[in-house]
């Protein structure tokens, strides 16, 4: 493959000329190496849960058709499945635990570097959680509101308190089919145990356990991660800031924070501003300290503090390969363990700071939220120190940057459109009614080398608001948004159809609205509520005229993701098929008759036109079901 | 686009805040912080303040907290390039601009520059209380704010005259240019005022809070809402307020701010400049901002942007007819000819046929016509009218014969005042010289008797008699009619009927209100009595009236029933428990906002006073008719004060359980006056012969001081009974 079918994204393309020239190997590649991948792991028909086997089913039905325990491919293909879901439920839900244990500990006094900077989300959440406020310090309702957040991962029995924000009919959906969580880890714990050998072997009751602990990450832990984070580091509002590698500069320290937590990136930002450590740069003749985010981390800070983006999952390689990057400093997920082979081309520094995530060959300096200031001044000290060893020779920062817009919330929707004395989400809804807009579609997920970087992401986007449908977007997707310019309000004029054009103008909103990290999915459900609440467009979530989209998906924390989006009865496609197509009923199951019991449902289509011609359709069905208006400005 | 439009108004409220602080400062620097200031005759302080903040702005350094407000909703206007969203900093900066206007006209007041020559300045509370009974009877249809100049004099009359042709109040002011659009009409010689549904509210942009804060004061008077209930009080605006600003001329940046206030309450603008759209709706009904640059079309734009529902009664006669021209005046150089008062012999009467008696539509002039008389001249005048339907009963009689007032002063150029043989008729010159005819009267009271009463009416025939020998032979038989009528329903008792009727007409302003109209005590506006009510029943039998079975007695004196308590725990939405008709102490009825009176403890004096709603003067108890308006209305119980209908007073069950009539020590002369037979009557029954005497007026004493003197002087009975509390 040539580099410019690997990505639509010009600084990529030239980092990895430039990456081929120095005979680096960056994943595009290793993604080459491994090609043709294992069919059978494609299809999910590949059992290791005990050591019978490995067992594998014979896709063309010559060999096996069952394991040596009797498991067909749809057991199997659904065993495998709900594992992926359960990782991925697991790494939102332990984020969002840390938070709370950051919210709790802060509210203790125990922390340096963290206040209660969102005092109305919480004292929000503190009504919602029943958490007394009146005569209280803020500092006590804290941790009433952290405790009780906590309390939700080792519930063993009852209802995840969010999944009381869903609809009253969808909430009833959900009980109906034993489908609410009772606590976030044991709904994990479950599918552990199920698909143990011999025990959940019929692919539907398998499936229902995956869909529960889905609806444990998306109304469970990645919501708590969202509402303490804003609580924690404050409510994102609009901001404006710039993306891609071209944000590095050659004459400032360079830092990069990469992963998805911003408890450790957000002290950071406080760093980078220590006057001390400010002088410390110039006195090494830099001009400054510039910090950049890669993938969920980057979201969290641009988000609240408008801190550049240098770029999304694919690119993180890319950004060590520009050479100016002095240190890049790591969390939990999405961090390749390349990077610290990588790194030992470069001068670039690789420090891993969770001590839930080592990498061989990097420096670990373990963050505590109650040394959080100190720890990080360390490690921006060290970036500081690291600027001198730079080698002019190998700085090659591509010039593409462009500006951006994010920060929106379901809070901020309110604000947006209404001002502070006429709060409301009425035009939202009205814009649906009248035709303006045709719905709203989420479009989220990662960067996977089997699709062209960034390609699938923006196509489908400018697709779909070439129909007037309002983009929603977070994670990767949010970044590739950015780089291609649909971030910004003049995306409307020169992207939009005319009812979205209108609306966006009406507002002064970008036709692609960046509501965060991957937890932040939370905010879209949150934001569907609020929608049905203002009235107008049905009763459940599964009424609204609404789809979901993951086109370079490649993370098991997109399969519960994508669960939790179907089973809160919102149709998603995916660009990469779930590893499923193995089991046929299972398969026919998941992109078919789930839509009978949730409302929601799969679809798999990689070619991005496709896909947004289905999405298309599902919403004209929508508004049709609904009884809305045709659309104002015709097809 | 919009972001040019948020652009201005985020601008223009920066600059109105600027110049609210910069006068408050001034003021507070000359005067002190605590000076007192306050608009003229309302009950809600600044009153956009009052209702969004909670604010009771009484003294000069009370309106610090307002600027403060209106300062914290200032933004940045939008940058030129990658933007934030503006369409939130626009609402927020039009709050901004209607707080830091209020703050400023009523510091001009403070320095006695409102109101402005020619204009009303602040509208007074009397006024909301007045038109907001028109308000939701639909007699108007809605307000508009027109603001600036029309292009030429002729084309600002034609707007205007296009509105009052629709029952659309019209509040005229702001310049553009220098020029005002008052001025414009003054030119043209157009009568302005409340009557004629033109209001000149000043000569600027700042003075277009009147029309706002007025408006506002609907959802707190009549929408039950209270003080700070901000979001309750726009939305109410929103949806009962049919209001909508029009801009003449180019808009500036304060226009579009007090623009983006409007647009806050859900009124659009509608301009007739080449201006940026916005149409996609959300904060108003329909569209926010739409322009509209055909003269002929803008009227009926506004119409359709807003959603006003006009009622235009296509009435098939040669003069305007709309509710605007009701309260139009015709002077006697005006006049071409008259009828009634001192000038002839006139009555006006309906009564009931078998429908086989008469044939609809025939409307016949027995004698001179118009074109027959002199101008100037008096002729004698009957207005006959023939009701027949399967539903029409002989007690609705009355009831049409009453709306026949209203359905005449509604035409242009037709003035009518008074009832039965009591009315005086005028038709002017110019509607002469349309071409309106004497059978028109027959031809509007036709459309507009089967308009009202449609379900009960199915034939309507109007004879006008002008003969004097016609007019002596049928007086007598409608003279008896009269007589039967009053005679019924003043024979009627409480204890006569076991059902009495409900009244929730007032229910969409005050929602846990609501009025049990019996035969011994009207409802609060004076409007409906049982019969009457009845009548509504009868016509609309899921409308406001409905039958309530009295049930079991509960306590004879206090006037209290089961059938009636049950029936207002359902229909207050829970709010209301029980109901004591004849009691201003112990669960009084509740009062809506539209009460002809309020009777109010005097506790000193061991009484009531009574003070109606015409009498703006200071009363007894220290406060005047709208401050006491505020803590009676919106459907709560307040012992101690009561909302009520004139002619309640002087019933025999006139807060029986209270001591009756004999506890009222004070009510102002001119209602004294208005009911003096009937009181006299009453006190003879009670056997207190000179009690009219003994009532304390105005006159004598707005003081409790005085007051006792009085009552002491006149040995007035309320002393020396037992203590009230």
């Amino acid at each position: 493959m040539s580099d410019s079918e690997k990505s639509i994204d010009l600084a990529t393309k030239e980092m990895l000329g430039l990456a081929c020239n120095k005979n680096i190997c960056t994943a595009f590649d290793r993604h080459e190496t491994m090609e043709p991948e294992c069919g059978f792991g494609q299809l999910g028909i590949c059992c290791r849960n005990c050591v019978m086997g490995p067992c594998r089913i014979d896709p063309f039905g010559e060999g096996p058709q069952e394991g040596i325990c009797g498991a067909t491919a749809d057991t199997i293909a659904a065993r495998n499945l709900v594992r992926m879901i359960a990782a991925g439920a697991a790494a939102h839900s332990d984020h969002g635990r840390d938070v709370a244990h950051t919210l709790l500990t802060t509210s203790e006094g125990k922390t340096k570097g963290y206040g209660i900077k969102g005092k109305e989300k919480l004292l929000n959440l503190a009504k919602e959680l029943k958490v007394k406020i009146e005569n209280r310090k803020i500092e006590e309702v804290a941790h009433d509101v952290a405790e009780k957040c906590f309390a939700e991962f080792g519930q063993q029995h009852g209802e995840l308190q969010f999944t009381r924000r869903a609809p009253k009919k969808r909430q009833e959906i959900w009980r109906k089919n034993r489908f609410t969580p009772r606590g976030i880890d044991r709904e994990v714990v479950e599918i552990m145990h199920r698909t143990n050998i011999g025990v959940d072997n019929d692919y539907q009751n398998i499936l229902q356990q995956g869909i529960r602990t889905s609806l444990g990450d998306g109304w469970g832990g990645s919501m708590i991660a969202t509402d303490l984070q804003d609580v924690l580091f404050g409510q994102p509002e609009p901001v404006r800031s710039v993306s891609n590698l071209g944000v590095l500069k050659e004459d400032e320290v360079n830092i990069i924070v990469h992963g998805h937590e911003p408890t450790l990136s957000d002290v950071i930002v406080a760093a980078s501003q220590d006057k001390e450590l400010l002088e410390l740069a110039k006195k090494y003749g830099a001009k400054g300290i510039n910090l950049a985010g890669i993938c969920c981390t980057a979201n969290e800070i641009l988000m609240r503090h408008g801190i550049s983006v240098a770029g999304n999952f694919l690119q993180q390689e890319l950004a060590v390969i520009t050479g100016a990057v002095d240190l890049m400093l790591v969390d939990v997920q999405c961090i390749m363990p390349a990077l610290g082979k990588l790194a030992t081309c470069f001068h670039t520094k690789i420090i891993s700071t969770s001590p839930k995530a080592k990498f061989p060959g990097v420096e670990h300096i373990e963050f505590s939220e109650e040394e959080a200031l100190p720890i990080a001044k360390k490690i921006v000290r060290m970036a500081v120190e690291n600027y001198k060893n730079r080698k002019k020779e190998s700085l090659n920062i591509p010039k593409e940057k462009m500006e951006l817009v994010a920060g929106f919330t379901s809070e901020y929707v309110f604000k947006m459109l209404g001002g502070k004395y006429r709060a409301t989400y009425r035009p939202l809804n009205d814009a649906v009614i009248s035709g303006r807009l045709r719905g709203a579609v989420g479009i989220v997920g990662c960067n996977n080398p089997k699709i062209k970087h960034d390609w699938a992401h923006i196509e489908l986007t400018k697709e779909l608001i070439k129909n007037d449908v309002l983009v929603v977007t977070t994670g990767c997707s949010a970044l590739a948004s950015a780089k291609a310019g649909l971030l910004v309000p003049e995306a409307a004029k020169k992207y939009a159809g005319k009812g979205l054009q209108e609306i966006c103008e009406a507002v002064g909103i970008p036709p692609v609205l960046h509501m965060g990290a991957c937890v932040d999915i939370s905010r879209i459900l949150t934001t569907l509520c609020n929608v049905l609440t203002e009235g107008g467009l049905g009763e459940d979530i599964s009424d609204l005229p609404v789809a979901a989209a993951a086109p370079e998906w490649m993370s098991e924390k997109a399969v519960s993701i994508g669960f939790y989006a179907v089973a809160s009865g919102i149709f998603t496609v995916l660009g990469l098929p779930l590893p499923v197509m193995g089991g046929k009923n299972l398969t026919e199951y998941l992109i078919n008759s789930i839509e009978n019991t949730v409302g929601g449902k799969f679809a798999f289509e990689s070619d991005p036109l496709k896909a947004a011609d289905l999405i298309v359709k599902h919403l004209d069905k929508k508004r049709e079901a609904l009884k809305l208006k045709p659309m104002m400005y015709g097809e | 686009m919009s972001k040019i439009v948020a652009t201005a108004a985020i601008r223009g409220a920066q600059k109105i805040v600027k110049d609210a602080e910069d006068f408050l400062n001034k003021a507070i620097a000359e005067k002190g912080e605590s000076q007192k200031i306050e608009f003229p005759d309302t009950a809600y302080y600044f009153p956009m303040a009052y209702a969004l903040m909670g604010v009771e702005v009484k003294t000069l350094g009370d309106i610090k907290s307002v600027l403060q407000e209106a300062k914290s909703l200032l933004h940045n206007e939008p940058t030129e390039q990658i933007w934030f969203p503006y369409l939130g900093d626009a609402l927020d900066s039009g709050v901004a601009a209607i707080l830091a206007e209020e703050i400023i006209v009523g510091l001009r007041y403070l320095y006695g520059q409102e109101p402005q020559p020619d204009c009303v300045g602040f509208f007074s509370d009397t006024i909301l209380r007045q038109l907001g009974i028109q308000l939701v009877d639909g007699r108007m249809a809605g307000f508009a704010a027109i603001l600036g100049a029309a292009p030429d004099n002729k084309t600002a009359v034609e707007i205007v005259r296009e509105f009052q042709k629709r029952q659309i109040l019209t509040f005229v002011g702001s310049s553009t240019n220098g020029v005002s659009i008052i001025d414009q009409l003054k030119q043209e010689n157009v009568e302005m005022g409340w009557d004629n549904y033109i209001v000149p509210y000043g000569r600027d942009t700042i003075t277009g809070i009147y029309p706002l804060n007025w408006a506002i004061r609907g959802a707190l008077t009549f929408g039950g809402h209270k003080k700070g209930e901000a979001l309750k009080c726009l939305k109410y605006c929103k949806d009962r307020v049919f209001a909508f600003g029009v801009t003449l001329g180019e808009i500036d940046d304060i226009k579009y701010a007090t623009g983006a206030g409007a647009i806050n309450m859900g009124f659009p603008i509608i301009a007739d400049t080449d201006i940026p759209e916005i149409l996609p709706t959300g904060i108003c009904t329909y569209e926010h901002l739409v322009s509209e640059l055909d003269y002929k079309k803008i009227v009926p734009r506004c119409i359709e942007v807003r959603g006003v529902k006009v009622k235009v009664s296509e009435i098939p006669i040669p003069v305007a007819y709309s509710a605007a021209f009701e309260g139009e005046r015709i002077r006697k150089t005006q006049t071409y000819l008259e009828a009634g008062s001192r000038y002839s012999t006139a009555f006006e009467y309906a009564t009931m046929k078998n429908t086989d008696e008469i044939e609809d539509g025939k409307f016949e002039v027995i004698g001179h016509e118009i074109d027959d008389v002199q101008e100037g001249s008096a002729v004698p005048l009957g207005i006959y009218v023939e009701v027949a339907g399967r539903k029409m009963q002989k007690e609705f009689e009355s009831i049409v014969e009453r709306q026949i007032h209203t359905f005449l002063n509604e035409a242009q150029g037709i003035m009518h005042t008074g009832q039965r043989d009591l009315i005086w008729l005028r038709i002017s010159k110019e509607a002469k010289s349309k071409g309106f005819k004497l059978k028109h009267l027959g031809t509007i009271i036709h459309a507009r008797v089967h308009e009202v009463f449609g379900a009960i009416v199915d034939k309507v025939r109007v004879i006008i008699y002008t003969k004097q020998e016609d007019i002596e032979k049928l007086l007598p038989s409608a003279r008896e009619s009269y007589k039967f009528r009053d005679e019924r329903i003043g024979a009627m008792t409480d204890e006569s009927v076991d059902t009495f009727y409900s009244c929730t007409l007032c229910q969409s302003f005050a929602p846990n209100h609501l009025c049990i109209v019996k035969p011994e005590r009207l409802g609060l506006c004076g409007a409906y009595n049982w019969l009457d009510c009845k009548a509504s029943f009868e016509i609309n039998p899921t409308g406001p009236n409905q039958p309530v079975k009295k049930g079991t007695m509960l306590d004879e004196s206090r006037g209290e029933w089961q059938g009636i308590n049950d029936w207002v725990k359902i229909k207050s939405n829970g709010h209301l428990e029980r109901f004591h008709g004849y009691s201003i102490m112990t669960w009084p009825e509740t009062s809506c906002g539209c009460f002809e009176c309020i009777g109010a403890i005097v506790p000193e004096a061991n009484g009531f006073m009574v003070v109606n709603r015409e009498y703006s003067g200071m009363t007894p108890l220290g406060m005047t008719f709208s401050t006491l308006a505020g803590s009676v209305g919106g459907g709560n119980q307040t012992p101690g004060f009561m909302g009520f209908g004139r002619l309640y007073i002087t019933s025999k069950k006139f807060i029986k359980a209270d001591g009756g009539l004999k506890r009222i020590v004070w009510m102002p002369k001119e209602l004294k006056e208005a009911i003096s037979g009937k009181l006299k009557k009453r006190s003879e029954e009670e056997d207190i012969p000179d009690f009219l005497d003994k009532i304390a007026d105005e006159t004598i004493a707005t003081d409790t001081e005085k007051l006792l003197e009085f009552l002491q002087k006149v040995n007035h009975p309320a002393l020396t009974i037992e203590p009230l509390m």
